[in-house]
């Protein structure tokens, strides 16, 4: 439990995220998605939790990533809001 | 969307070698989930992952030859008996659901059959993501089949 750790990781985990929602190429805001759930799982796994950051890595940064990328390309590629 | 195959033969020798290996480590998730961390779960999604990126860099059509979309039905369905199997037939012998003491394998030592209770659960698990995630990526993709 190293609290700098945690701080950065958080801080680093609240600047994808609000990138994630910001951005209107949804390409970018899906690759910005993937790290988070990246940090996340670094987050789970540095407060012990390893199987949930496990299941965060494979589920999150990975099955996730390239469903929505599918979906993407069956759409439009920029948001109008 | 992805018809033929990807035309660069540096993703496609580095996909090749790699799918063997996530298919060796995801096996090894799944026989080893209940000593670490891991599981059925996991191991089932690392499956996926394979098929996927096989799918990605092959194009569909290579790709439904090699793995068809109804081999992944029949293995979900496959997952889905062995779980729901290995938590009604302990009701039929005595105990409760997914009571593994009380499976039918008089052969082996009390403990030692909870433990194989466990490793038959996380195999049904494993089998039912493996098969569910290819058919919504296979179904997200859209084409026939």
């Amino acid at each position: 439990m190293v609290w700098q750790l945690d701080f950065w990781l958080l801080v680093i985990l609240i600047v994808t995220a609000v990138i994630a929602l910001s951005l209107k190429d949804l390409l970018a805001a899906v690759a910005a998605l993937s790290a988070y759930s990246f940090f996340v799982a670094l987050l789970f796994s540095q407060m012990g939790a390893i199987d949930v950051a496990f299941v965060e890595a494979t589920l999150g940064a990975g099955i996730s990533g390239v469903l929505f990328i599918v979906a993407l390309f069956l759409t439009r590629r920029r948001s109008e809001d | 969307m992805i018809k033929q195959h990807y035309q660069s033969i540096i993703v496609q020798t580095i996909c090749s070698l790699l799918i063997p290996f996530i298919q060796l480590f995801a096996l090894y998730v799944i026989f080893h989930g209940h000593y670490g961390p891991g599981g059925g779960f996991q191991g089932g999604v690392l499956l996926a992952v394979s098929i996927i990126l096989q799918r990605l860099y092959l194009g569909i059509k290579i790709s439904h030859q090699k793995f068809s979309p109804r081999l992944a039905m029949a293995f979900a369905a496959v997952g889905l008996l062995i779980y729901g199997l290995a938590g009604i037939i302990p009701m039929i012998f005595g105990g409760s659901f997914l009571d593994y003491g009380n499976l039918p394998l008089f052969w082996v030592h009390d403990a030692e059959r909870r433990a194989l209770g466990i490793l038959i659960v996380e195999i049904g698990i494993g089998l039912g993501v493996f098969g569910t995630l290819v058919l919504i990526f296979d179904n997200l993709v859209g084409e026939r089949w």
